[in-house]
């Protein structure tokens, strides 16, 4: 699959990977950061994945700094736009660079107490899918994900790979506000709230388990590339879990 | 302690250049919406330019000073004053030990920059000062200033002893002395209510009806009262897309103009999230940034087409002229 790239203003790159969701962009993704995580470019701030692209931000003067110290002179022509010197860099990067190792997949378990107060969508997904909500919760278990990205807010996952008979679409007006830990359907796409915001997702269950974390490096529970595993517990295991972790 | 918050103003929050390389894990940058004034004011009090500035918005705080301090103020005029007497803008002030420094409204400009010798000092999380309002993360106890707050500033630079110094030996009757050089005329930024900003086409500018795109850069957009540190949604002419394409989430930046369904135009600015789904139909020049910081709602907006090449051109003699405003400081007071 083919990288093309696109400006994002005069301070980062798009690199993307072909139009559409698919499992073979996001690991063309992931090994771009990867690469960049081990092997920085010249005058890079940071990158952000998702589906089918990764945005590298640059500092434009670093850049234009490092450009004149190491090529402007060997070369003596004109500067080129700073951005096909960052283009180059990361083509360069690219071929360059081999990866050692993906490094360790991680399955990170994820308890939900589905349905109820805490999940107050669960009765429309399951008629939406003409199932009952036991049914629902049962194909949501029995799912094998993947963190595609992390984005919306601190800690968020979009996680992939759920069954497509419990896809439902966002909901018409969001909600103005969804608690924390909450875990959401929309589309064929399956995510956690880390944080009180507004939002669409069909809300179906609640984890107790704290994903945003801002002590912590990282301040996230998942990664892009994590797999993960919900197990249903009971409205009791909940209390309990969030007593013993406050 | 350094200072005391007698009255917090409209939105008074600490603020640094932004918490950088943590957007991969859905943490938002935040940091000033004037990174110009910010920088400014940093240098004019010798700190270096990533230390946290107050960022005061509209309506500005009474702030009493509890030692002698060397403070400078720079973006927005939010009417300064001591005692009645206006402190003026983009140059160095000594204040002595119980002055209280007062804002009033905005008289041009929507956000002032306040910066103190040694900055602000407030627990540095995931890299920066910088207050994440939503999150109550970094900055005051993650939360704008409150009235009763005290702040404390940094040990002061030796860049910064020396301009308290000369300032301190001028003021033997006044409570403020402010130096008599600045920021050069030329330099300082064309804060208006209607201001033309520069914008380089978006990613999916292609998308755009040709009526659209040609009313994006010719019709006023108008700043609406649903806008914040986060964007500003404008009103103007609707923007439509040829048909209906799902863009696939993917990061926007600082200054990216986005149009969700309904065919008004959002402008991302400091607390903007660090993906977004709806297209982008330009992207601010950095350089102008400042300019539509420092709007207001009711302000109109027009956008200037301008080339990438020309972007990234005014941005490195933008950056030019800081360096040059940088070294002038440190000959006057070396």
């Amino acid at each position: 699959m083919k990288a093309t790239f696109q400006p994002l203003g005069d301070q980062a790159v798009v690199v993307q990977f072909g139009s559409t969701m698919s499992l073979e962009a996001y690991q063309q993704v992931r090994r771009v950061a990867l690469i960049l995580e081990n092997n920085p470019i010249p005058g890079m701030v940071e990158y952000i994945p998702a589906y089918t692209t990764i945005t590298i931000f640059y500092n434009p003067q670093e850049l234009y700094d490092w450009y004149q110290k190491h090529v402007g002179k060997e070369r003596e022509e004109e500067l080129d736009s700073l951005y096909q010197v960052i283009c180059n860099l990361i083509r360069e990067q690219l071929n360059q660079a081999t990866i050692e190792s993906t490094g360790v997949e991680r399955t990170i378990e994820i308890p939900v107490c589905y349905g109820g107060e805490l999940g107050p969508d669960l009765p429309d997904v399951a008629a939406l899918n003409r199932l009952t909500e036991q049914e629902v919760i049962d194909i949501h278990v029995g799912g094998d994900y993947l963190v595609y990205m992390i984005g919306f807010a601190p800690g968020f996952p979009y996680i992939g790979g759920m069954s497509e008979q419990i896809a439902a679409p966002r909901r018409k007006s969001p909600r103005l506000s969804i608690p924390a830990g909450s875990v959401g359907i929309a589309g064929k796409q399956t995510g956690i709230y880390p944080m009180e915001t507004p939002g669409g997702w069909q809300i179906i269950g609640r984890t107790p388990v704290r994903l945003f974390r801002p002590e912590d490096d990282p301040p996230s529970l998942l990664q892009a590339g994590d797999r993960v595993r919900f197990y249903p517990i009971s409205m009791e295991e909940y209390r309990a879990f969030e007593e013993g972790s406050s | 302690m350094s200072i005391r918050v007698i009255r917090p103003g409209l939105l008074t929050s600490v603020q640094d250049l932004g918490r950088y390389g943590f957007q991969k894990h859905g943490v938002i940058v935040s940091g000033v919406m004037d990174p110009l004034a910010h920088r400014i004011a940093n240098m004019l009090v010798g700190n270096g330019e990533t230390e946290a500035t107050l960022e005061m918005t509209l309506k500005g705080p009474t702030l009493e000073f509890q030692e002698d301090s060397l403070i400078s103020i720079c973006g927005g005029d939010l009417a300064p004053s001591v005692e009645g007497v206006p402190v003026p803008l983009w140059k160095p002030v000594f204040l002595k030990k119980g002055c209280v420094l007062d804002f009033g409204a905005c008289r041009s400009g929507t956000r002032a920059y306040l910066a103190i010798a040694g900055g602000w000092n407030v627990p540095i999380v995931m890299n920066s000062r910088s207050t994440y309002l939503r999150a109550g993360i970094g900055g005051y106890q993650g939360r704008a200033l409150k009235a009763g707050d005290e702040l404390n500033t940094g040990e002061r630079p030796q860049l910064g002893v020396q301009i308290a110094k000369r300032l301190s030996s001028q003021s033997a009757q006044t409570s403020f002395t402010a130096a008599e050089w600045g920021v050069a005329q030329e330099m300082l930024p064309n804060y208006t209510s209607a201001p033309v900003i520069r914008a380089i086409r978006g990613n999916q500018y292609d998308w755009f009806t040709e009526e659209s795109r040609v009313a994006f850069y010719s019709e006023p957009y108008k700043v609406t009262p649903q806008s914040d540190r986060m964007g500003y949604r404008l009103d103007g002419p609707i923007l439509e897309l040829t048909e209906q394409i799902e863009l696939i989430s993917e990061a926007v930046a600082f200054g990216s103009v986005q149009v969700p369904a309904e065919g008004k135009p959002i402008v991302l600015l400091a607390d903007r999230q660090t993906t977004g789904g709806y297209p982008k139909i330009a992207q601010i020049a950095t350089v102008d940034l400042p300019l539509i910081a420092q709007t207001k709602p009711g302000d109109l907006i027009r956008f200037a087409e301008i080339s990438r090449e020309e972007a990234e051109w005014l941005l490195l003699v933008r950056e030019n002229e800081i360096r040059q405003l940088r070294t002038g400081i440190l000959l006057k007071n070396a």
